[in-house]
């Protein structure tokens, strides 16, 4: 699988993928476009420049692992998965379907490259822990990679989850925190406040680098930084815009589980450079 | 006076024994390592042994990671945490991709005593009977506990195994195996027949004899194999006794009671008795007091016995 860290094919890869997440949504006729679009230059950067993964792997192979513990964010991880091979594009259209490989949230035994099964927030983290533990025993020198929402940092199992990490110092852990500032009912501050969210990770042990979520440069050095730490996990604190790359949609919370009409599709594709 | 032995011994000292063999053995425990008797593996194994602290959802979660990993992770803590705290990290993490996570919870049900209802897990086979692909095992003895210990590290899913925190008396020996959803004819009845597991199944063989003396012949079942259920041993029990007594120490909604009488309703109806906590909180309190109160003695499960004989004649007589 080619990988690159050409920040120009990386742009262009994005816009492709922002154009699939939101064709997918528009055909499952519901779906999560908000916290998709915020995630998925994170998701380039990893799935086609950071990470040592392919599909001719078999599952058993050493590689590294990717756990999106925002699960909801499903249609940004199927589009990478699909740009790298794992199963074909055909698939995308029928996100969300009776019987679909592609389920609402990411579900491991039905869709290759999955690694774990996530949805229900605040689960990821521990899973991904476990992952980083199995390596450790094994001796694989191989990174886990999670992410989780801004929100989804409300649920206590990640705290439990942040204190085991460090607590196992887990220096092969690397986790997103895409930090859109908004979930299902409003801002994040309006809710129930996080803040300070990096004090938080830092004060539960944590390796805490802040840096803006939408910017390749800044996402690849970090997790090389990241990967220099080994005593104890990384947090990589990325700003983000919620609906990041479609005007209309950036910084509502309305699009956090919306799917768009068809003019607004086409509203949203000619936005992106590309044709309904 | 039989042996008694406590199923948590015989749970550490076996997943301990299995750890030699198998490396990919892991335990993972929420700072019970010393009740729960994992603290045997701990100690043999420190490298592959994890205390999650009193995080039981981290430990469910981290459990899942590591069989996505490729371990076999043994996961324990006492039954109302590992079943009611961390439920819905067993459903999403473990029961839906079907993860090879063995949960081991001890202390279950009223015989914790002292503790308190905090403590005392009548809800636990219920709640883990309602996932889709659990396999739920209430061992009767120290012997089905080492057996059933064994047969979960080598089968590929996930699995429940609800032990206790006393010494129950050994109905079992050494060479006793566990296969899923197969039960144990331990007497057979013509009038009528007990589905017992765990601390009920001896309870049952006092009952059958006591039942014997007034002329009631009662058989007695062993179901350690909640779920899947030994279906063909209830159905035959139904048809050649006509009348049936679930016994177990949990509540008489959503165990083994209710799998007896959803099975029978279904199929060929006869009186089901449940004996089982009946939807309650007991209290704080010595074991035989506790067990007393509920009637989980042979005169108590006698006495289901004989009602479950006058539904059947009244039954016949209509």
């Amino acid at each position: 699988m080619k990988r690159t860290k050409d920040v120009v094919e990386l742009k262009e890869i994005a816009r492709r993928m922002r154009v699939d997440i939101l064709t997918m949504i528009h055909a499952a006729g519901s779906g999560h476009p908000g916290g998709s679009l915020s995630a998925i230059d994170m998701l380039v950067a990893l799935y086609c420049g950071a990470m040592d993964h392919g599909p001719d792997r078999k599952k058993t192979d050493r590689r590294d692992k990717f756990v999106l513990s925002k699960g909801h964010g499903a249609p940004a991880l199927y589009a990478v998965l699909a740009e790298c091979g794992y199963f074909g594009r055909e698939h995308l259209k029928t996100l969300r379907q009776y019987e679909s490989i592609l389920s609402g949230h990411p579900y491991a035994p039905s869709t290759p490259g999955v690694e774990i099964t996530t949805g229900s927030l605040g689960q990821g983290l521990s899973q991904a822990n476990g992952l980083a533990l199995a390596n450790r025993l094994d001796g694989r020198d191989t990174f886990v990679y999670a992410m989780m929402g801004d929100g989804e940092t409300q649920e206590g199992q990640i705290w439990e989850a942040a204190m085991s990490a460090a607590h196992f110092k887990l220096g092969n852990l690397i986790a997103f925190l895409d930090n859109n500032e908004l979930q299902i009912d409003g801002f994040v501050s309006d809710v129930m406040g996080i803040e300070p969210i990096g004090k938080k990770w830092e004060a539960f042990g944590w390796h805490v680098q802040q840096i803006d979520g939408h910017d390749f440069g800044q996402i690849f050095a970090a997790i090389d930084n990241a990967k220099k730490v080994t005593d104890k996990p990384s947090l990589i604190w990325a700003r983000t815009v919620k609906g990041k790359g479609v005007s209309f949609m950036e910084r509502l919370a309305k699009w956090h589980g919306t799917a768009p009409s068809t003019d607004e599709l086409n509203k949203a594709l000619a936005e992106l450079g590309e044709k309904a | 006076m039989a042996e008694m032995l406590a199923l948590r011994d015989y749970y550490g000292k076996t997943v301990a024994e299995l750890g030699k063999t198998n490396k990919d053995i892991v335990v993972l425990d929420a700072d019970l390592s010393g009740s729960t008797r994992t603290s045997t593996f701990a100690k043999a194994f420190p490298e592959r042994f994890f205390n999650m602290g009193v995080a039981e959802q981290d430990m469910i979660g981290t459990a899942a990671g590591l069989a996505a990993g490729g371990k076999i992770p043994f996961a324990s803590t006492f039954a109302i945490f590992a079943s009611g705290r961390a439920w819905e990290q067993v459903r999403q993490a473990v029961g839906y991709p079907h993860q090879n996570v063995k949960i081991i919870a001890t202390h279950g049900g009223i015989t914790v005593g002292p503790d308190g209802p905090s403590h005392q897990a009548g809800e636990d086979i219920a709640l883990m009977r309602a996932i889709p692909g659990m396999t739920v095992i209430m061992p009767a003895d120290a012997h089905e506990t080492a057996a059933a210990v064994r047969w979960a590290a080598a089968y590929v899913g996930p699995v429940y195994i609800r032990l206790t925190r006393d010494k129950f008396p050994v109905v079992f020996n050494d060479s006793k195996t566990f296969t899923p959803g197969k039960g144990d004819q331990l007497k057979k009845g013509a009038d009528v027949t007990f589905i017992a597991c765990g601390l009920m199944t001896s309870i049952a063989l006092e009952a059958a004899a006591l039942l014997e003396k007034e002329g009631i012949s009662a058989g007695v079942v062993n179901m350690a194999s909640i779920k899947p259920i030994d279906r063909d041993l209830v159905l035959q029990a139904a048809a050649e006794s006509g009348a049936l007594v679930a016994a177990e120490e949990h509540s008489i909604i959503g165990g083994l009671g209710s799998a007896v009488a959803e099975l029978v309703a279904e199929n060929n109806p006869v009186p089901v008795i449940r004996v089982g906590i009946q939807d309650d909180y007991i209290s704080s309190g010595a074991p035989e007091e506790l067990l007393e109160a509920c009637g989980f003695t042979a005169t108590g499960l006698a006495d289901a016995a004989r009602r479950a004989v006058q539904l059947k004649k009244q039954a016949a007589s209509r």
